[in-house]
C-alpha cells in the first residue's frame, strides 16, 4: 500500500466521481470576510498604537519631537532617554532614577507574592479539606471583602501598621499585599483543590499522614499549574499597584509606578516627553515580558476573577 | 496532652485552624472590623487625628454639599455608564468576530489584551502623551491640513472624563473580550447547526439565542467592571491628577486627598462610606441571586 499509485488507484475504486469535495470553499474577498478583518485591523491599530508611540517617542532626541509629529520613526535613534530614565533622572532630592524604584519594586514584589500564595495556598487547602466549622462564614467574608473598595479599609490599616511599627516601611506593603490578595487567591486554591480526587487524600490519611504531611508531599506537588497561574496573578498585580504603594510607603521606598507618576507629572524643569517615555516603557516591561511568555496562563490567571465557586 | 482523654471542640482538627489564622485575622479585623471602624468614624469630627466626637449626620451634610465631591459623583456615573456599555459592546464584538475561525485569531487576542497587563499609571501616562494637544494626535490631524481640528480632551473641561474612558477602555476591553469569548466557546456547536437549518441569521442567533445562553457570563463580567469602575484612581492621577481644575476628580481620589493630604479625616470616611454603599446595592442583590438561589438547590 505504500506505492502511491496503487493508493490512488484504491482512492479511485472507492470514489466513484471525481470533482471538488468537501465543504463549499468561501471566496477570500467577500464581503464578510472584508467586514471580519477590517474591524478586527481597526481595533488592532487602537490598541498597538499606544505601543507604537511610546517606543518612537523614547527613541527620539528632544529637537526632533518638538520639530515633528508623534506618530513619525526617529530620524536619528538614540538610546539617551533610556539612559537618562534609567539612572539619571529626579525625584525630589534623589537623581539616580528609576533604578531606585525598580529595585524597590522588586524588594516589594518578591517577599509579597512568596508570602501571600504560601498563606493563601495553605488556606485554601485548608478549606477544601480540613473545613471545621465556621471555615465558610470566614470565607463568605473574605470573598465579600474583595469587592469592597479599599478605600473604606485603608486609613484602619495605617493605624493597624504603625501599631506594628512597619507604617512606611517595605515590610509592610508586603504584608497589605498579602491581605489584599488573599481572597482571589484562597478562592483559586479552594477551588483547585477540592477538584482534586478525594480518594487521594483519602489514602494518604489511611497511611497515617496529617495535615501539613498531606500538604507539602501530595498537594503541593500535584498543584503546581496552579501555583504558575498564582504567580502571574500576583507578579502583575503587585508590580502594578499604586494606591498601596502611594500609602503605605514612604518617598525612599516607593515602588515604581509612584515613582514614575513623580516623575512625569511633576511640575519643576523642562518637560522631556523622550524621557517620560522611556520610563514609561521601563515600568511596563516586567509585567509586559510576564504577559507574552505565560501566554494562555495568563488568560486562566485572569479569568480566575471570573471563576465562581 | 488533655485532648486526648476527652476531644475537645477547640483542638479538633487544630492545624486546620492554625493555618487559617491569617484568613481569619484578614476577614475579621481588616475586612470586617476596618469597614465597622470606618462607618463608625464618618459620624465624627476627626480632623487630623481619629476621634469619637460624634457629630451625626453633619460629615455627610457637608460632603454633598461639596462642589468637589459633587463633581466627583457626576464623573464616576459618566464613566461608569459609558464604561459599562462600551466594554461590553466591543467586547462582545471582539468575541463574536475572533469566533468565526479566522486566520491569526492568537496574533489578534494577544494585541487585543495586552494593555490589560499594564498598569493604570503606565496607561494615563502613554495616553496623556497621545492626547497632548500640542504634540499628539491633534497637532497631527492639523499638520494633514485639517488646521481648525481640535481635540484636547485633557484640557477641556467639558470632555476631560471622555479622555480619561479612551484610556480606560484601551486598558480593560481585553478582558471582557477574553472572558467572552470563553463563554462563547462554552456554547454547543449543535446550537449554531440547528439555528442554521431554520433559516436564522447569524446576528439573530446572536441576539436571541447566544447572549440569553451567555447570561452567567454577562453577569460575572458586569460585577468585574462594575467593581473596577467604583475603584478608578490611579488612572486619573496619572493621566490629569484631577485637572482641569477639579473637572476630572473622582470619589476614590476624594478620599485619598481628604485623609493623606487635606487632614480631613472625618470627610475621608463619610466619602468611603458612600462608596461602600453604592457597592453594597450592586452587591447584595447580585450574591442573593447567585449563591441564595444555589443553597437552595443544593
Amino acid at each position: 500500500m505504500h506505492d502511491p499509485r496503487s493508493a490512488a488507484a484504491a482512492a479511485a475504486v472507492m470514489l466513484p466521481f471525481e470533482g471538488p469535495r468537501g465543504p463549499r470553499p468561501r471566496k477570500a474577498l467577500s464581503t464578510r470576510n472584508i467586514f471580519i478583518y477590517g474591524t478586527l485591523l481597526l481595533f488592532a491599530f487602537y490598541y498597538l498604537l499606544p505601543l507604537y508611540v511610546m517606543i518612537v517617542t523614547s527613541l527620539k532626541g528632544m529637537p526632533e519631537i518638538r520639530m515633528g509629529n508623534i506618530f513619525s520613526p526617529p530620524v536619528e535613534i538614540t538610546f539617551e532617554p533610556w539612559v537618562k530614565a534609567w539612572s539619571e533622572v529626579c525625584t525630589g532630592l534623589n537623581c539616580d532614577g528609576l533604578s531606585r524604584g525598580f529595585w524597590n519594586s522588586v524588594r516589594i514584589t518578591v517577599p509579597s507574592v512568596i508570602l501571600s500564595i504560601a498563606i493563601a495556598s495553605v488556606n485554601g487547602y485548608a478549606l477544601a479539606n480540613w473545613r471545621f466549622k465556621g471555615a465558610d462564614a470566614f470565607f463568605t467574608i473574605l470573598i465579600f471583602g474583595a469587592f469592597i473598595p479599599y478605600q473604606v479599609m485603608l486609613y484602619p490599616l495605617v493605624i493597624i501598621l504603625r501599631e506594628m511599627g512597619l507604617y512606611g516601611t517595605l515590610w509592610g506593603l508586603v504584608l497589605v499585599h498579602s491581605i489584599f490578595g488573599m481572597p482571589i487567591l484562597t478562592l483559586l486554591f479552594r477551588n483547585y483543590f477540592t477538584s482534586l480526587p478525594e480518594e487521594l487524600f483519602k489514602a494518604a490519611r489511611v497511611d497515617g499522614a496529617g495535615f501539613w504531611g498531606i500538604y507539602l508531599k501530595i498537594m503541593l506537588p500535584m498543584s503546581l499549574p496552579i501555583f504558575v497561574v498564582a504567580i502571574i496573578l500576583q507578579v502583575t498585580g503587585i508590580w502594578n499597584d499604586f494606591l498601596f504603594g502611594v500609602v503605605y510607603t514612604k518617598p525612599d521606598v516607593y515602588p515604581m509606578t509612584v515613582q514614575l507618576n513623580n516623575i512625569v507629572n511633576s511640575v519643576q524643569g523642562v518637560k522631556e516627553y523622550n524621557v517620560n517615555m522611556a520610563a514609561t516603557l521601563l515600568t511596563g516591561l516586567v509585567p509586559l515580558f510576564v504577559y507574552f511568555v505565560s501566554g494562555k496562563l495568563f488568560v486562566r490567571g485572569i479569568a480566575a476573577g471570573a471563576v465562581k465557586g | 496532652m488533655a485532648a486526648e482523654g476527652r476531644p475537645n471542640q477547640l483542638f479538633r482538627n487544630l492545624n486546620s485552624k492554625i493555618a487559617s489564622i491569617p484568613m481569619i485575622l484578614t476577614a475579621l479585623v481588616v475586612f470586617a472590623g476596618g469597614t465597622i471602624w470606618t462607618v463608625i468614624y464618618s459620624f465624627t469630627d476627626s480632623k487630623l487625628l481619629p476621634r469619637l466626637n460624634f457629630v451625626g449626620l453633619d460629615q455627610y451634610e457637608r460632603l454633598w454639599a461639596s462642589s468637589r465631591w459633587i463633581i466627583s459623583i457626576q464623573n464616576i456615573l459618566i464613566y461608569g455608564v459609558c464604561s459599562l456599555v462600551l466594554s461590553l459592546l466591543i467586547g462582545f464584538l471582539l468575541a463574536a468576530l475572533l469566533d468565526q475561525k479566522i486566520r491569526f485569531e492568537n496574533t489578534f487576542r494577544t494585541i487585543f489584551l495586552y494593555p490589560f497587563a499594564l498598569s493604570f499609571v503606565v496607561t494615563g501616562l502613554v495616553w496623556q502623551w497621545v492626547l497632548n494637544p500640542e504634540f499628539g494626535l491633534q497637532s497631527v490631524v492639523r499638520s494633514l491640513g485639517w488646521t481648525s481640528f481640535t481635540f484636547d480632551p485633557l484640557y477641556n473641561q467639558e470632555i476631560v472624563i471622555f479622555g480619561i474612558l479612551i484610556a480606560g477602555l484601551w486598558q480593560g476591553t481585553g478582558l471582557v473580550m477574553c472572558l467572552m469569548l470563553a463563554g462563547m466557546r462554552g456554547i454547543d456547536e449543535e446550537i449554531w447547526k440547528a439555528a442554521k437549518i431554520d433559516g436564522i441569521p447569524t446576528w439573530k442567533t446572536y441576539v436571541l439565542i447566544i447572549i440569553p445562553m451567555m447570561r452567567p457570563v454577562f453577569i460575572t463580567t458586569l460585577v468585574l467592571i462594575a467593581s473596577g469602575i467604583v475603584r478608578l484612581y490611579d488612572l486619573v492621577v496619572a493621566q490629569t491628577s484631577g485637572g482641569p481644575g477639579i473637572a476630572s476628580e473622582v470619589p476614590a481620589k476624594y478620599v485619598y486627598d481628604s485623609l493623606f493630604l487635606r487632614q480631613n479625616l472625618g470627610q475621608g470616611f463619610a466619602a468611603s462610606t458612600m462608596m461602600l454603599l453604592t457597592v453594597l446595592v450592586v452587591l447584595i442583590p447580585w450574591a442573593y441571586l447567585e449563591f441564595g438561589g444555589r443553597r437552595k438547590n443544593a
